[in-house]
């Protein structure tokens, strides 16, 4: 299926997946996570050639609703619930990515 | 006082008729959670105010000649990533803790209209994943049979709880096996429905295409009530099904005569315990005496349902937990940028279970490995559905163990993920396909610790699976049966 | 370097270096989102509202909060639907993904999107100059909520911190993705006004790009003309106006054509528009490029319209630009990419200038009207009759165009007949004796001028035209027919020469 994961791997994905590891973290998740994806590599025997993929177990399709207001939560009840809040917007620190 | 029956069909007709007061049933279950749950650990919340006032409701409208419907104060335990309107719901998470969601999930609404008694949050593994409920960031809830052991998991405080008689029903959900899986190792019942016959809506995703919530209880016609008091279309859940809820209690005493049961090969063999298997066999030949016809049927993609459900199930879980960032809700780590304010919460508030499999999802959507992941993974779910339905060519239901071991003890898997991951061999299958199945107690293994055999069923086959369960209820052995 | 407009070898613009003299084409392909006209959000059932307090129009499934699920609004499919088949698209089974990626105005850290079903493929809009633009996808996306950057310079960068407001987060968007076919800025700013066009028309949207309901951006490259293979293109982000997008365009093309010409390359990477700089600034390069990690939304099911669905959207379909310039042309016996065409469908008066011309107006003299003269409010509501019967005043000689125009500033306000106007404001037209009295006159006076003007260059003879046609102009109190003066000028003149 796949050469084996490497440190460099590990250490990708935590950045995508906004996950701080230490050195002693990434070790062993990448130990962990290597047996995991060694077991999945039986899948790689399989012949899936034309075996079309689903997504999803059921076949409902155009599930829709009508196009009418439905009354949303009370702001105060879920701003209340928010770690910092200013002006009723929600604060977060600088922004410095830019927007994809 | 009374005394309190067991069962929530009991519970129910004497609340509703006037023999018992719906708060004289919530004293005594809360009594019992005082006595033992310090131990067990299986509420990261009990209701006690919310609870008096919905029992005080339910006997006001007894007492005005009303009928609180048929869950009549019966005391009801919610697993904890089930939301509650201003009621914290955590996941046992670190990350969630002091969140008070604005609403309620479709089932509590559901529960309470149908006049049960919410009583608590139970404990489960961080997010639902897990086998133990080690993983939970409020310590782990342990095994009423045994508190040298774990409950299972994901749901073990939901299967805990009924099996301590904290309450007669509970709710979990399933996404791998957390309700089967728990409930054979606490030896009550636990079913998995139908993908698409209960409402997600305000369920907390852990894998939205396997995600399915459902009923723990001690007898078989509970779940079948509790069941029926939940299903059904949901506008606000565009995966909800909408057909009539079958009626599972009328469907009990109807037998098997003439069902064809197929034992699953694949899950018989290597990596099932010797006497969970016999147990299995045991339950077969109940089957036969019934009057079933039982055969053996292979189901070969089942046994890569391990390796494709620990792609797909991360791969959702990684971006379902993505949201839990910082900045709308629950827990935030200051840091002088919002980047570094997301990574910092999220790794202060999530698990080693949970970063595992965030890690493990996301790489596996990542590009470049998406075609030989995820992309294989979805394949593979095919060939599992396809392979089912061959099987059910020939068989009405199928039957194989729930777990391939009893209730194992406190960090025997913690350590190896893999081994902890193999425990849901014999329940991802139908997850995958999005069937419906249950865990039924049928008597003990060699250690004494209770056996759950698993009855499957095509989709929406609920009420002949139902039928074989109430069967096998009435067939199985005492679980102090000496074994043979 | 500049900017021509002059068609090389058919219809390619380009830009010619001033060092090199060699010519470089410009290569645009834009990439529109647009909000759709609905009542609710794209998932839940919040109002879909343009500037209300933070916050307010907010529900736990645009708020992304735990548990919540999201539910398709039909309306949102209804004018996907029209304006992809306005474009001429094929509607295909979609499918929703997950685009993911981390940013705090998108409440779950993911944006719901079609990205390898979508629901428009393969669609085409015809500029009113004839160019054929291909439309590879018109897509359906979900919006993202506001940032409002506080503190330091009020800008991104340097601020110390920011608020988020999700009223916005879940407003139903279709991205419409336009294949590279526009080879000229201000073609690119006709392409958006086409655009802005179909989807007032089709009711899909507001298209206000001032308030954000419709955003562009546009990947532009260049190349040297007579080569097929197309360069290597930049983003153009930011750019919140036609003009801007005008400017960004010639500037990034400039740009491009400067570096090839030195022997560099063409980064491929998104550049953000500075409107106040006039200049576009380097931003995330392709070897940057996130990894969205996309995958079918698990919480959505597949869209697949029914073919009655779609036939009922066709049937449906109110005349689009193209086809009302195509009647209006042909109506009015003028070519269809005249200019008068094209603002008379944009200004909504093609049905008026139909229905005078059917009441007898002629048509070219109408369309004259239109686009010069009723520019203003009240104009959809003329009468074509009594407008007809202004035109035939006035082609009949009783008004001139001048009053024809004043007359007619009267009959949007007032409503009223254009012979009723005239006669209240003393036009009549003046007979020629009177004309050539008056003329005869002004020539007396100014002796000098009027021999310079008999004998100068053309120059010269020019500006002795003003200079009379004003004299007489004042005389008359504005009522001499100017064509009639000119001509009375011309056959003095020969006649003193």
């Amino acid at each position: 299926m796949s050469a084996r994961l490497t440190r460099d791997n590990v250490a990708k994905v935590a950045d995508l997946a906004r996950l701080n590891l230490s050195e002693a973290e990434l070790e062993r998740y990448t130990e962990q996570l290597g047996a995991v994806l060694d077991h999945a590599e039986d899948v790689a025997s399989l012949d899936l050639d034309g075996v079309p993929p689903t997504a999803h177990p059921l076949p409902l399709v155009n599930v829709l609703r009508d196009d009418v207001v439905v009354e949303g939560v009370d702001r105060e009840e879920v701003l209340s619930q928010a770690p910092s809040v200013e002006d009723r917007r929600f604060r977060v620190p600088a922004i410095l990515g830019e927007e994809p | 006082m009374s005394v309190i029956p067991s069962t929530a069909l009991e519970i129910a007709a004497a609340v509703r008729s006037g023999e018992l007061s719906a708060r004289e049933v919530l004293d005594g279950h809360l009594a019992r959670i005082d006595a033992q749950d310090g131990e067990i650990n299986a509420f990261n919340l009990v209701m006690i105010d919310e609870a008096r006032a919905a029992a005080a409701a339910v006997d006001a409208q007894v007492a005005a000649g009303e009928d609180p419907g048929p869950l009549a104060g019966v005391p009801l335990a919610l697993k904890d990533n089930l939301c509650t309107r201003g009621i914290p719901t955590t996941c046992s998470s670190r990350i969630l803790e002091g969140w008070r969601p604005p609403y309620d999930a479709t089932v509590v609404q559901r529960v309470n209209a149908a006049g049960a008694v919410s009583i608590g949050k139970t404990n489960l593994d961080e997010f639902a994943m897990g086998s133990s409920t080690e993983n939970s960031a409020f310590g782990p809830t342990r095994n009423p049979r045994d508190t040298s052991r774990v409950p299972g998991g994901s749901s073990g405080g939901s299967a805990a709880a009924v099996a301590a008689g904290f309450a007669p029903l509970s709710l979990g959900s399933d996404t791998g096996g957390s309700i089967r899986q728990p409930a054979a190792l606490c030896g009550v019942v636990g079913v998995k429905p139908t993908y698409g016959m209960v409402s997600r809506y305000g369920l907390i995703a852990f894998a939205s295409s396997l995600d399915q919530i459902g009923p723990f209880s001690t007898t078989v016609a509970d779940s079948a009530l509790l069941l029926e008091a939940i299903a059904g279309h949901d506008g606000r859940d565009s995966t909800s099904i909408n057909a009539p809820v079958p009626s599972l209690l009328e469907s009990l005493g109807q037998g098997v005569d003439g069902l064809r049961v197929g034992l699953v090969t694949e899950l018989m063999g290597e990596g099932i315990a010797p006497d969970v298997a016999a147990r299995v066999r045991q339950a077969a030949d109940a089957l036969t005496a019934a009057g079933a016809q039982i055969g053996e049927v292979s189901v070969p993609a089942a046994a890569y349902g391990l390796s494709a459900y620990y792609l797909i199930a991360p791969a959702e879980a990684s971006s379902n937990l993505a949201r839990y960032d910082g900045v709308r809700y629950g827990m935030r780590v200051d840091a002088p940028t919002t980047a570094e304010m997301n990574a910092a919460t999220r790794t202060a508030g999530f698990g080693d279970e949970v970063k595992r499999r965030i890690m493990l999802g996301t790489y596996a959507l990542s590009a470049g490995y998406y075609d030989a992941y995820y992309g294989k993974a979805l394949k593979v779910r095919t060939l599992i559905v396809r392979d089912f339905e061959k099987a059910y060519a020939d068989f009405d239901l199928l039957l194989t163990p729930t777990s391939p071991t009893t209730a194992f003890k406190f960090g025997d898997k913690t350590a190896d993920p893999l081994s902890m991951y193999l425990n849901d061999i014999c329940t991802i299958p139908t997850n995958l396909a999005g069937h419906p199945a249950m865990s039924v107690p049928f008597g003990g293994g060699s250690d004494g610790m209770p056996v759950g055999v698993q009855l499957l069923a095509p989709a929406l086959g609920e009420s002949t699976m139902f039928r074989a369960a109430a069967v096998l209820e009435a067939a199985a052995p005492a679980l102090d049966e000496v074994w043979s | 370097m500049t900017l021509t407009h002059e068609p090389i070898e058919g219809e390619h613009f380009i830009v010619v270096s001033e060092t090199t003299g060699e010519s470089w084409e410009i290569v645009v392909g834009l990439e529109v989102h647009c909000e759709l006209a609905t009542v609710t959000k794209l998932f839940c059932g919040c109002p879909n509202m343009f500037g209300d307090e933070p916050n307010t129009n907010v529900c736990p499934v645009c708020l992304g909060l735990p548990g919540s699920l999201p539910v398709l609004n039909h309306n949102v499919v209804e004018l996907a639907i029209r304006l992809g088949r306005a474009l001429h698209c094929t509607v295909e089974p979609s499918v929703f993904a997950r685009k993911n990626y981390f940013y705090p105005d998108m409440p779950k850290d993911y944006q719901v999107s079609q990205f390898d079903k979508p629901i428009n493929v393969d669609g085409w809009l015809d500029l009113p100059d004839g160019t054929r633009v291909g439309i590879e996808r018109a897509h359906i996306e979900e919006d993202t909520g506001k940032n409002t950057h506080a503190g330091g310079s009020g800008r991104i960068h340097g601020a110390d911190y920011s608020l988020v407001d999700y009223n916005r987060a879940g407003v139903p968007l279709v991205e419409i993705v336009g294949r590279p076919h526009i080879r000229h800025p201000e073609q690119a700013k006709t392409y958006i006004d086409e655009l802005r066009a179909i989807l007032l028309t089709t009711g899909a949207s507001d298209a206000k790009m001032e308030e954000g309901s419709l955003r562009v951006d546009a990947n532009v490259s260049v190349r040297r003309v007579g080569d097929t293979a197309l360069g290597t293109r930049c983003e153009v982000k930011n750019l919140n106006s036609l003009r801007s997008l005008g400017r960004a365009i010639e500037y990034e093309a400039r740009r491009q054509v400067d570096l090839l010409e030195t022997g560099e390359r063409i980064k491929q990477e998104t550049r953000h528009w500075d409107e106040g700089a006039g200049r576009t600034r380097a931003g995330r390069s392709k070897e940057e490029a996130q990894d969205y990690r996309y995958f079918q939304e698990p919480d959505l099911v597949p869209l697949a319209p029914s073919a009655e669905w779609i036939a009922a959207i066709d049937a449906a379909m109110p005349p689009l630009p193209a086809a009302r310039r195509d009647a209006l042309a042909s109506s009015a016996g003028v070519a269809v990419t005249e200019t008068s065409v094209v603002i008379a469908v944009q200004r909504d008066l093609d049905q008026l200038a139909l229905a005078t011309i059917a009441a007898g107006g002629d048509g070219k003299r109408v369309l004259t009207h239109v686009e010069h003269n009723l520019s203003g409010d009240g104009a959809t509501d003329l009468n074509p009759a009594t407008f007809a019967q202004l035109v035939s005043l006035e082609l009949g000689g009783q008004l001139t165009a001048t009053q024809a125009k004043t007359v007619l500033a009267e009959m949007v306000t007032s409503g009223r007949a254009p012979d009723v106007i005239a006669a209240e404001l003393g036009f009549e037209a003046m007979d020629s004796s009177e004309l050539e009295g008056i003329v005869d006159g002004l020539i007396a006076e100014s002796p000098d001028e009027w021999a310079d003007f008999c004998t100068g260059d053309d120059k010269k003879r020019g500006k002795l035209q003003g200079f009379f046609t004003g004299k007489i102009m004042k005389a008359t109190k504005g009522q001499a027919d100017g064509k009639a003066v000119a001509a009375l000028l011309e056959s003095r003149r020969a006649e003193s020469l």
